[in-house]
Order: C-alpha cells, then structure tokens, then sequence
C-alpha cells in the first residue's frame, strides 16, 4: 500500500513523457525559442567578442527564463481542456506529488534541452571554458527552480482565455533572484573566482522550492478547477 | 524661518514641494476616487430597488 | 473579544461598526499628519549634509514602510479567508491591492525625485529602489490576476495563493537585489541612511508613518464598506438599509448609512 502514490506519480510521469513524444515537433519549440533569442543579441548589440563575452551570462540567462515561461504555458493547459486535470485533482493520492510528476515531466522534455544546449550557446558568444561549466551547474540548479515557480503561475492562470501575458506578470519579478545568483556566478567565474556561494544559494532556493511550491501548485490548481 | 526660506527649501524647493505635491495628489485621488465608487455603487443599488418597487 | 470579532466577521456588523469609526480615525489620520508635516518642514532643521532636500524623506521613507506593509497584509488576508473561508478577509485583501500599489508609486517616484539632487541623475539602480520596483510589479501582477478572474471568490483565492508565494519571495528578492547592488556599486553613491537620526527629524518621521498608516486603514474600511455593500446587494439587511433611505437626494442622506 505503501507503494501506491509512487506509483501514481511514476504513472503520470511515463504518461506525460509519451505524451510529449507523441508530439515531438513542439518538443523542441522552447529550445529554438531559446536559441532564437540568444542569437539576437549578437545582431542587435554588437558582434565583437569582448562586450558578448561580458553580456553572455545575462544574455543566456534571461532567454531561459523567457522560454523557460513560454514553454510553461501548455503545462496544465491540456490536461484542463480535456478533463485530466480534475481527474487527477479527484483521484484519492496526493495531488501535490502527482502535480509534481507533471512538473519533473515537463522540466525533463523543457529545461533539460537547454542545459544540454548552453555550451552550443557559450560557444556563440564566446564565453570562456569556466563560465561554460558555470552556465551548465547554474542552469542545472535553476532551470528546475524557473519549472516549479512558473507552475504556481500556471497554475493560477489556466482557466483564464488570456493568461499568457498574465502569467509573465505575475511570474517575471519572482524569477528575479534566480536571475540575479546565477547570471553572477557565471560571471565570477568567467573571471576566475570562486562560485560556490551562489550555486548554494542556488540549491538552498530549489530546496525550499521543492518543498513548498508543490503545495502551492495543488492550492492554486484546485482554485481553478472551482 | 520664513515664509520664503520655507518655499526655497534651501535651493531645494522643486525637489522637496514636487515630492510633497505628488503625495498629496494620490493620496486624495485614493480618497476620492473611494468616494465616487461609493456613489456610484449607491446610485446603482437605489435604482434596482425602485425597479422591484414598480414591479410588485 | 472573541464575540466582537465574530461580530465583525458579519458583513452587517462590519458595515455598521467600520461606518462608526471612520470618521474618528480620519480625524486622527489628519490631525497627525498636520503636526507632522508641521515638525518635518517647518521645525526640523536642515540636514548638515543634504540641507533641505532629506526632507522628502518624510513622505518617502514611510510610503516605502506601507508598500510592504500592505503587501504582507494581504498575504494575511488572504491566508485568512482561504483557511476561514471569511467574506471580510477576501474584501480587505483585495481592496488593498491598489491602495498598495500607489504607496509602491509614491516611494519609487519621490526616492527618484529625492536621487536627483543627491545623485544627479533621476534614477539609480540603487538596491533599495529597485527592491521597490519588484514589489510594484508584484502589486501589479497581483491587480492583474484579480481583474482576470471574473468570479470575485475565486478572484480572492487565487489572489490570496499568490500573495503569499509573493511575500514567501519578498525577501529572498530583498536579500539578493542587496547583494547584487553591493557588487555593481561602486563607493560613490551616498546612501541615503544616516547611522544615528536626531530626534527633531526622527519625530515627525514617526508621525508621518502613524498617519500613513491610519490614512491606509481608514481608506480600507471606507474601500470595504463600498465593496460589501456590493456584492451583498441581493442580502437582506443592505436592501433595508437602501430602503429606509428615500429615493430622495442622496447626498442629504450620506451621514446616515
């Protein structure tokens, strides 16, 4: 017995991944979105090597956060339409651990792409070896952290007709840490100092995140759900 | 201190009467923009409740 | 105690009772801030380095002492209301928001007017301030989902849920927008705090604070009662407090609701 919400949240995680690959075009939406956005910066400010290398953490970091909140919009969407969501909301398991399942779901098709496609990234702008690990460990720490946070967002919004612009509103200022801690510690690193500090800030904020925002999550899903 | 050392705020008055000014300005917008809710929403209950006079 | 906040739990009870004491904490809300404008501008002498211009700081320290205030407010508000399911805590929360907002306003705008002298430009990425950005886009985010949401229960929860993850976040944004202010900045600028504040200036900053502080709580229950008599407008009780008024002028009959 003690097995059974494990298995429902494996069940609803094996359920999500195939349904993503069942739909692989979109799959990779979020990561062209990505790299669209961090090939813009080149054209749009200067191509020369020293200013990128100086812009390249900042550049890299909000274009994971903007696709990172483009990608999050079809996190409940679907399952809302269709009736799944309420099906889940009523099953007798947990619902934050089965929310959960969707999340890690979704950061594995979303957020994992990117920290695989950072070092393609560090290499456009021309980022040192250094700061390239630093983008991946700061990625790896925060892309999660941008998944649970923006879920509560979505979560909120997904009965609404137009809540893709909401949801950039009411999610962009709590991603400001995020940002700030990370873009920093590939910074310093580009630089050659020491990054621990920020990567356990990093960690401590996804702990508390992991903890508390599922809560959060469930709260604000059965919210919609009326 | 005078009246006019008090407007000059010693050479500071644009700043600190622009400041002041700013506050004042939304501070009674709040006030009064409560009360012409506060019409309005009354305005609005009076009128149905003389529509169910009429009706009954 | 406990019987008179049930009683205040009541929409009807809270109507009459917030329409008693508006008027007594209006006044009190006034009387305080003339003797503190009073002291701040009048008696109060010019600092030894800022000469008159810290003055602002009057009006601008305690709207940036209300912009969070108000936010937890409302993260406690609606905390309330979702576990208690209480009507009231709903209505404060949501009515709040704006009055919020423009003391967020008020403080980025007079810090910025207050930076101009001091730092010679009319803004500066100065922590402070832009902690106070972030709460303004909070307070807006916060408006928006409330006006997107059409039913106002679901309205208030969905509110409530996001206030508190807000305030959860306040200071870890606090926390690291400070930090990252101490790294990109460099010794010049002058911080705007003094180690020690003579009691001349710390008075009227004090009373200023009180006042603002009332003036929000006055304008909330006036904002509240508005509020309640509106979404109770099919209940009883505010159909026979329209109906002993008659369809007369209404301003002759303002003192009596």
């Amino acid at each position: 017995m003690a097995s059974r919400p494990l298995s429902a949240f494996w069940a609803i995680l094996r359920r999500d991944l195939l349904l993503a690959f069942r739909h692989r075009g979109e799959l990779a939406n979020p990561l062209l979105f990505f790299l669209m956005i961090v090939s813009l910066y080149p054209l749009g400010i200067s191509p020369e090597p020293d200013l990128l290398r100086a812009i390249a953490p900042g550049a890299v970091w909000i274009a994971a956060l903007l696709s990172a909140l483009f990608s999050m919009e079809n996190l409940f969407r679907g399952d809302f339409q269709d009736g799944t969501l309420e099906q889940i909301a009523l099953s007798p398991q947990p619902l934050p651990l089965l929310l959960a399942a969707k999340i890690l779901a979704h950061w594995l098709v979303s957020g994992l792409p990117m920290i695989l496609m950072a070092p393609v990234l560090a290499l456009l702008l021309s980022m040192p070896a250094a700061a390239t690990w630093a983008l991946v460990y700061t990625l790896a720490l925060g892309t999660p952290l941008l998944s649970l946070i923006g879920a509560v967002g979505t979560a909120l919004t997904v009965g609404l007709k137009r809540g893709g612009v909401l949801l950039t509103l009411l999610v962009m200022p709590l991603y400001i840490p995020i940002l700030i801690f990370a873009t920093n510690a590939v910074s310093a690193a580009a630089a050659g100092l020491p990054i621990s500090g920020q990567l356990y800030f990093l960690a401590a904020l996804l702990v508390l995140a992991l903890t508390l925002s599922p809560l959060a999550i469930a709260a604000a899903v059965r919210i919609s759900l009326g | 201190m005078t009246w006019n050392e008090f407007i000059h705020m010693g050479g500071y008055g644009a700043y600190v009467w622009s400041a002041y000014g700013l506050t004042a300005i939304v501070l009674t917008w709040n006030w009064v923009s409560t009360l012409l809710r506060k019409r309005e929403v009354f305005k609005a209950l009076q009128r149905s409740l003389k529509q169910q006079e009429n009706l009954s | 105690m406990w019987s008179f906040f049930h009683k205040l739990a009541s929409p009807k009870h809270f109507y009459r009772i917030a329409g008693a004491w508006i008027p007594w904490l209006g006044g009190i809300t006034l009387l305080l801030m003339v003797v503190g404008l009073y002291l701040g501008l009048w008696v109060a002498p010019p600092d030894y380095q800022q000469g008159d211009s810290y003055r602002i700081m009057f009006v601008h320290v305690p709207a940036a002492w209300m912009s969070l205030f108000i936010y937890v407010f409302m993260a406690v508000c609606g905390g309330i209301g979702l576990i208690w399911n209480m009507k009231m805590a709903d209505i404060m929360a949501m009515t709040s928001a704006p009055i919020g907002a423009s003391f967020t306003f008020l403080a980025l705008v007079t810090g910025s007017i207050w930076g101009k002298p001091m730092w010679g430009t009319w803004w500066v990425w100065d922590a402070r301030l832009t902690s106070e950005l972030i709460l303004l886009f909070l307070y807006l985010g916060y408006i928006a989902l409330q006006n997107a949401i059409e039913d106002p229960r679901t309205a208030a929860r969905a509110g409530a849920i996001l206030a508190i993850v807000g305030s959860v976040n306040i200071p870890i944004i606090h926390y690291s927008v400070e930090w990252w202010n101490t790294l990109h900045q460099g010794p010049t600028v002058t911080r705007m705090d003094k180690p020690a504040i003579h009691s001349s200036m710390l008075w009227p900053l004090l009373l200023m604070a009180l006042a603002f502080q009332l003036y929000f709580f006055t304008l909330l229950l006036m904002r509240a009662r508005v509020e309640l008599l509106y979404r109770e407008r099919r209940s009883r009780w505010v159909r026979e407090l329209m109906g002993n008024l008659q369809p007369s002028p209404l301003s002759n009959n303002r003192e009596v609701i």
